[in-house]
């Protein structure tokens, strides 16, 4: 029998707002445990929430950014658990009424292959603290807890069960990272946690309908880790209805060095939260005319970006999905092509030179000495002939490195481009002289070695040379010496 | 806090001759001990807190203390204000200052008796289902529950967070005006206080009856009352009819399901409230060095008293998947019901009057054993909070044992104003019939 895989993902993302979800407190990462506290986050008595206005507006620009219905009216409940890192015993979530509604994402397994993955919900919610056991300077069985991550706000991303495979799993999470970032609302760092995954997965015969028992999966670290922990358990689920058998409902969770999902302990699964309206909070009120501000605020969408790339401007769809998986890289790439009429060479560009630089010195766009305006004219200065397409990308790492302006790297390097053709006549003519065996074989009707004497120039002039110049003289030197040779 | 009170009254004394004295300057006042003081232990009459000092100051505390009112101590209470005798206090029950042998009410029963036996001039207190007006009753003092929102609950130690209220004890309407004007208004730290202006209620006194239509719920005069009780409603009423007010029949008859809903809702509430009580960061941890869950159960079990530990269990159990609907959901809709109940009789009139409890005051140990018995001494004070109604008991003369009765006005939300004025009128002019 063939079975369909039935994936659904609850996407979980730290809002990098400056204060936490119902306090005033810092939520910046590294701080000296339980150093971002204060008696709300605490949880001491007597205290009370207050909703952060920020995080409720990334949570609605998330969901316009995805096609939410943004709700009018949502409503903050409690989770109900007991856990050191909790300190008020229950967590404040949304459940009944989340903040938006519905929505899809497109992801594209193949090329030209377009999947649309529907979006349940999105709720606003906050973090817990962390347990810390294994630092040294804490002994054997004892736990202590950090809460300056308790309180942070988060936005739980829940997918419908329309994900087919852990390839589409990857693609689907690599689209809310990409738009968490280019919302500028989280930093989707899944190592350090601003970004994390559960995914529940269960196999049906193809063509059926009904839902197989499902397994959630827990405890991946990175977005390769959710591929291959979602791979492992298509396996394993395949094996065991092949054979027959029945998979057990059950949370997993995902070893990565091992490659393997192991059951978590049974007793921790049997929880009732007992969810009910967190009679703390007010129910929140969303107004319509503040949902359409935040729409118009936000930028141009990646999805809608790329296909005008590839509509205008030309673009290959690849070329196109390289330089938009990055806001700040895309909007380098909108500022370089408002000054030029060439987006291709612009794109080779950015594709080629910038993202160079930027990979070897390991930083980001933003940092990067060569602005948008350098590189229009850059492609300027080659295509007027004032310095060749080699010698531009060493006035390139010469801006990158010193700060300088085009022009003046162009003057510090000397590098401007030599067309002038009685200067190269002579340089043509001494290459000409100084490679007499090669000589003699072009004229013996090797036509190939064009291209070594054109070489040669140019190496003799250390790039400056005008190469279109350079292959008129040295083409008009050897028609005129082969025309006497016969 | 003696020390502090002296120190801060000598301040005062150099305030007021300077001429720049707050509002409250000279007021005694008592603080139940569910009002967060900083530096100063908080108990909430608990094991389970019986060493917490807290990290900050409630709202209510930093206003009464801006405007220069001398707080001179915590005042016990029903652990985590579930009582309605204050015999479930940790440190031992508080007496009923006019017959020690009888109980003082609860949950405030501590602020009650300190203004009874003059030991403050006012107190605060939280009514959460009748905590303030049912002990004001049976001390003979007023008893005041503003409307939900009126007042700031930050820094009240949440027992059911939809119904809990600041509340006042005072002698009379004027020293309660004056102490909700210093208390009340927005507070930014507080999402469900109302954002709305407070009426200088003291300034505000003074009223004539002319035309006040007072309703007379038929529900609240049924059996169970106290017959004295009864008799001096009907004293009341007829002294208000001869000064010009109408007496209406009125019917409200979801009194019954009030202590049904009430029960179930606070009781859920709190079993949430009261699970940051684990023993983990602050209060008293029983650690018998097993493993984490033996850590929370012994520190709940041997933190908690009874009553506390039942309705945790009860709130657990009415918010656990399969009875949610049954219960709290049901509730919720019951207390939209009662709201709607309240809002149609005061249509028909300006404010409702009738008894705040069934009896006076019993006696200690009478009913403890009972919950269901204690409970339903709760009969009349429950719905007010339910519909987040402002309600005050006001001291009407005592029964034929010398215990003190209260009787209960209940007034539309936000009308606090006309709460006082008519209670002020009514301690006026009892006092010339003799009431």
């Amino acid at each position: 029998m063939k079975f369909e895989t039935v994936i659904g993902l609850e996407v979980h993302a730290q809002l990098s707002t400056l204060s936490k979800m119902f306090c005033g407190c810092s939520i910046r990462f590294g701080a000296a445990p339980n150093s971002q506290t204060c008696p709300v986050c605490l949880g001491m008595p007597g205290v009370l929430p207050v909703t952060n206005r920020t995080a409720v507006e990334y949570a609605v620009r998330m969901g316009l950014a995805v096609h939410c219905d943004i709700q009018p009216h949502s409503v903050f409940a409690r989770k109900n658990y007991f856990y050191p890192d909790l300190p008020k015993g229950y967590q404040i979530s949304q459940y009944e009424e989340p903040i938006c509604l519905g929505g899809w994402i497109d992801v594209e397994p193949e090329p030209g292959e377009k999947r649309k993955i529907r979006i349940h919900r999105i709720h606003l919610e906050e973090d817990a603290g962390k347990s810390v056991h294994d630092e040294a300077y804490i002994s054997g069985n004892e736990t202590l807890i950090d809460l300056n991550r308790c309180g942070t706000p988060l936005i739980e991303i829940v997918s419908e069960p329309d994900i087919r495979s852990p390839k589409e799993a990857y693609l689907y999470l690599h689209k809310i990272r990409q738009m968490v970032r280019w919302l500028g609302i989280c930093d989707g760092n899944m190592e350090e946690g601003s970004l994390r995954c559960d995914a529940n997965i269960s196999l049906r015969p193809v063509g059926t309908t009904d839902l197989g028992v499902k397994t959630e999966l827990k405890n991946m670290n990175s977005m390769r880790g959710v591929e291959k922990a979602l791979t492992f358990e298509v396996k394993r689920q395949t094996e065991i209805l092949s054979e027959g058998g029945a998979v057990i409902q059950q949370t997993l969770l995902w070893d990565e060095a091992a490659g393997k999902a192991v059951p978590m302990r049974g007793k921790e699964e049997a929880h009732d939260y007992r969810y009910f309206p967190d009679p703390d909070l007010t129910p929140l009120i969303v107004e319509e005319a503040w949902v359409r501000e935040v729409g118009e605020s936000l930028p141009e969408l990646p999805d809608d970006r790329k296909n005008r790339w590839t509509a205008d401007y030309g673009l290959s769809d690849y070329d196109a999905s390289v330089l938009n998986e990055d806001r700040g890289i895309s909007d380098y790439f909108e500022d370089v092509v408002r000054e030029t009429d060439n987006p291709k060479t612009a794109a080779n560009w950015i594709m080629g030179e910038v993202l160079r630089r930027l990979n070897e010195e390991k930083t980001g766009i933003e940092n990067l000495k060569v602005r948008p305006g350098d590189i229009s004219h850059l492609i300027r200065l080659v295509n007027e002939g004032t310095v060749s397409h080699s010698a531009a990308k060493t006035v390139f790492d010469h801006i990158a490195e010193t700060g300088d302006t085009p022009d003046k790297a162009v003057e510090k390097l000397g590098l401007k481009q030599v067309s002038n053709a009685s200067e190269l006549g002579d340089l043509v003519q001494k290459v000409i002289d100084d490679n007499p065996d090669a000589l003699k074989k072009y004229l013996g009707g090797k036509d190939a070695l064009f291209g070594f004497f054109v070489g040669q120039a140019m190496q003799a002039s250390r790039g400056k040379a005008n190469p279109k110049v350079v292959q008129d003289l040295l083409r008009e030197k050897l028609n005129a010496l082969r025309q006497s040779e016969s | 806090m003696g020390d502090s009170a002296l120190e801060k009254a000598r301040l005062v004394d150099k305030k007021i001759a300077g001429g720049k004295a707050g509002k409250l300057a000279g007021m005694i006042v008592a603080v139940k001990d569910i009002l967060a003081i900083r530096d100063v232990r908080t108990t909430c009459g608990s094991k389970i807190l019986e060493t917490f000092h807290s990290p900050y100051s409630a709202t209510v505390v930093e206003r009464l203390e801006k405007e220069d009112a001398l707080i001179v101590g915590k005042t016990n209470m029903d652990e985590f204000g579930m009582g309605s005798s204050n015999e479930n206090s940790a440190f031992g029950p508080v007496k009923n200052p006019f017959d020690p042998e009888r109980i003082p009410g609860g949950s405030s029963g501590g602020s009650a008796a300190a203004v009874a036996s003059e030991c403050a001039m006012t107190a605060l207190g939280s009514d959460t289902g009748g905590s303030v007006r049912q002990p004001a009753a049976h001390c003979g003092v007023l008893g005041l529950r503003p409307t939900y929102g009126r007042v700031s609950r930050y820094g009240l130690i949440a027992f059911a967070s939809s119904l809990d209220q600041v509340g006042i004890f005072s002698q009379n309407a004027e020293d309660c005006a004056s102490v909700l004007e210093a208390i009340s208004g927005f507070d930014e730290r507080d999402s469900t206080s109302v954002n709305c202006e407070v009426p200088s209620f003291s300034s505000d006194l003074g009223m004539d009856v002319r035309g006040l239509r007072v309703g007379l719920p038929s529900e609240y005069f049924q059996s169970g009352l106290q017959a004295d009780i009864q008799v001096k409603i009907n004293e009341l009423c007829e002294m208000l009819e001869q000064n010009g007010a109408s007496i209406q029949k009125i019917s409200l008859p979801l009194t019954d399901y009030g202590i049904a809903a009430y029960y179930l809702i606070c009781t859920a509430e709190a079993s949430s409230n009261l699970a940051r009580f684990d023993g983990v960061r602050y209060g008293s941890r029983i650690d018998t060095k097993e493993d984490l869950k033996h850590m929370y159960c012994e520190t709940r079990s041997r933190g908690f008293g009874e009553e506390v530990k039942r309705r945790i269990m009860l709130g657990t159990y009415v918010l656990s998947a399969g009875y949610y609907d049954a219960y709290y959901r049901k509730a919720q809709k019951v207390r939209t019901l009662i709201r709607k109940e309240y809002d149609e009789a005061f249509g028909r009139c300006d404010m409702i009057l009738g008894p705040t409890t069934p009896t006076t005051a019993f006696r200690l140990g009478e009913k403890i054993n009972d919950p269901m018995e204690m409970y339903l001494s709760d009969i009349y004070t429950v719905t007010a909070p339910l519909a987040g109604l402002p309600a005050i008991s006001i001291p009407a003369g005592k029964d034929t044992n010398g215990m003190p009765i209260g009787i209960q006005l209940t007034a539309p939300a936000f009308q606090e104003g006309l709460l006082l004025k008519l209670t002020e009128y009514i301690q006026l002019h009892m006092e010339s019939h003799d009431l």
